[in-house]
């Protein structure tokens, strides 16, 4: 089964601070990838510079800042493909930021009408 | 139907008891999804009141719905298929032939058990799933022991049965890695159920049987699956032991009976026995452990001929233990009425009071009733009397807060 495993936190990895936060995610990073289980991984960039867009009665409306204005808020996600939820969820307790953050661990649907269109 | 009716119904009554839960559990295994099970359970079983009725009840009648369970839910599959995107969606035994479908039994059920338990699931959530699916309780049934409303626990087990096929968890028995701390799961989920019943700390009624019969009946079978394990077999103890005073804690009236007043002669024998019988063997197998502890302590207050008769010295002892493997301010709170009743009230109270200092368990009446007890008799009655009023105040329970404030009236008498 496929997992996003969702990156919570207040205060997640710019790549220049924590030296030790980035070798922790280095490792980490690794790790998935020779396990076989790597999909795809991103980092997002701050929530400060996120656009938030809607439209509403033919008119695009644009909010400078996040959707959510919130304390921990996503920062990036590790799409895994592992047997089953408790699998999943020893991936997600590794992350390096669970110490402080959390990890939001979400199965992926499939065989969706719109997924066809993917082909 | 007329006079038939009655066999047929009798011999439902119990395939349901004895065999829907293992009907489920295999399907559920097989599918990946409970609903479906649960569906497809349901269809075998209206199809048995009509069939039985018709040609007699079958020689195996687990097997036969069993089967017919299987043979309805690769019709539901096939159904779904036409619509589906993916036809390689029908799991793997769709393609079976239906007669062969047999029940694996323990291993089976095991495996809905600990999906039942998964710590991916609200604990209250893990409970309602194990007395549904494992014990085959209705959602009426558990809706009314939990005080809720039916709707409200309907909708709780959809979600959750929705998040157990959507979120991937397994109908199966956790591996080495991760099978102790599972299985830890496993055994709280029943406890707790046992402590709901045995407490009932929001109800007016002081035991309510019918949840501490179904967690003893959920211990037995977790110990039939798994006679090997040591805690398993304590925790089962346990619940008989303590289920063996259900008689002795209350009086005629509905009223709490504290285990210093209690009549024990309506306790019941048969239940110490066995209690005792399993947990000796347990303790024999020398995998010990914090439910063995319990057992052990509960197994010798069940021994002794009165309370002052009891072995308190090795009941202190035994809290020591228990302290150390599984430290907590409530096992603080037994040890120090074990080592008060073994070496006076001073030294009780000198356990007593970092947990009161700490202010863990302010709202916990059981501290503020063994304040209360070794007070009065270190001979404090005025702090004894307040100490009551606390532990009365404290206690969700009304039978209890009766015998409390009974007890309270004659501290102050005394005074």
């Amino acid at each position: 089964m496929k997992y996003a495993l969702l990156i919570y936190g207040a205060d997640l990895v710019p790549e220049t601070s924590d030296a030790e936060a980035r070798e922790g995610w280095i490792e980490y990073a690794r790790a998935a990838k020779e396990a076989g289980i790597l999909l795809g991984a991103e980092q997002l960039t701050g929530t400060d510079t996120a656009t938030s867009v809607r439209v509403r009665g033919g008119q695009r409306l644009l909010t400078d800042g996040p959707f959510l204005e919130t304390k921990e808020h996503l920062g990036g996600f590790f799409l895994i493909d592992v047997p089953d939820l408790d699998t999943a969820l020893d991936w997600a307790a590794r992350m390096p930021h669970t110490t402080s953050g959390t990890a939001e661990v979400r199965a992926v649907r499939t065989g969706m009408a719109w997924q066809a269109a993917l082909g | 139907m007329g006079t038939d009716g009655d066999p047929v119904a009798g011999a439902l009554e119990q395939a349901y008891r004895d065999e829907w839960s293992a009907v489920v559990a295999t399907l559920a295994r097989r599918l990946g999804d409970l609903q479906a099970a649960e569906d497809a359970a349901a269809e075998a079983f209206t199809a048995a009141a009509r069939v039985w009725a018709r040609d007699g009840t079958p020689p195996n009648p687990g097997g036969w719905l069993m089967t017919t369970a299987w043979r309805k839910a690769v019709d539901q599959l096939r159904r779904n298929r036409a619509v589906a995107v993916d036809p390689q969606q029908v799991p793997e035994g769709g393609a079976e032939p239906v007669d062969e479908v047999t029940s694996v039994g323990g291993d089976d059920q095991l495996g809905l058990v600990f999906a039942c338990c998964h710590p991916a699931l609200a604990l209250e959530v893990r409970v309602a799933l194990t007395l549904r699916f494992v014990a085959g309780l209705t959602t009426r049934q558990i809706a009314a022991a939990f005080v809720l409303p039916e709707a409200t626990l309907a909708q709780r087990l959809v979600r959750a049965k929705r998040k157990i096929s959507e979120s991937g968890i397994r109908f199966e028995v956790p591996g080495a890695d991760r099978w102790t701390a599972r299985l830890d799961d496993v055994r709280a989920v029943i406890y707790l159920v046992f402590n709901e019943g045995y407490a009932a700390s929001s109800g007016e009624k002081l035991i309510e049987e019918d949840l501490c019969e179904e967690a003893i009946w959920l211990g037995r079978l977790l110990h039939r699956l798994l006679p090997g394990d040591t805690e398993t077999a304590g925790l089962l103890a346990l619940m008989l032991l303590h289920h063996s005073r259900a008689a002795g804690r209350q009086d005629p009236g509905g009223g709490a009976v504290l285990l210093v007043d209690q009549d024990r002669t309506r306790w019941d024998r048969a239940l110490i026995a066995e209690g005792t019988a399993i947990l000796d063997a347990a303790v024999a197998q020398r995998g010990p452990g914090p439910y063995q502890i319990e057992a052990a302590i509960t197994a010798l207050h069940a021994a002794a001929d009165s309370f002052e008769a009891t072995d308190w010295p090795q009941i202190a002892a035994l809290y020591g233990t228990l302290a150390r493997l599984s430290p907590s301010p409530v096992v603080e709170v037994n040890r120090a009425v074990a080592v008060g009743m073994a070496d006076g009230p001073h030294a009780g109270l000198a356990i007593l009071e970092p947990v009161l200092a700490s202010g863990a368990l302010t709202g916990y009446g059981p501290l503020h009733a063994a304040h209360a007890d070794l007070l009065e008799r270190a001979g404090l009655a005025a702090e004894a009397s307040a100490a009551w009023a606390r532990a009365e105040r404290a206690m969700g329970n009304a039978a209890l807060q009766r015998e409390l404030r009974r007890r309270r009236a004659a501290a102050a008498g005394s005074e």
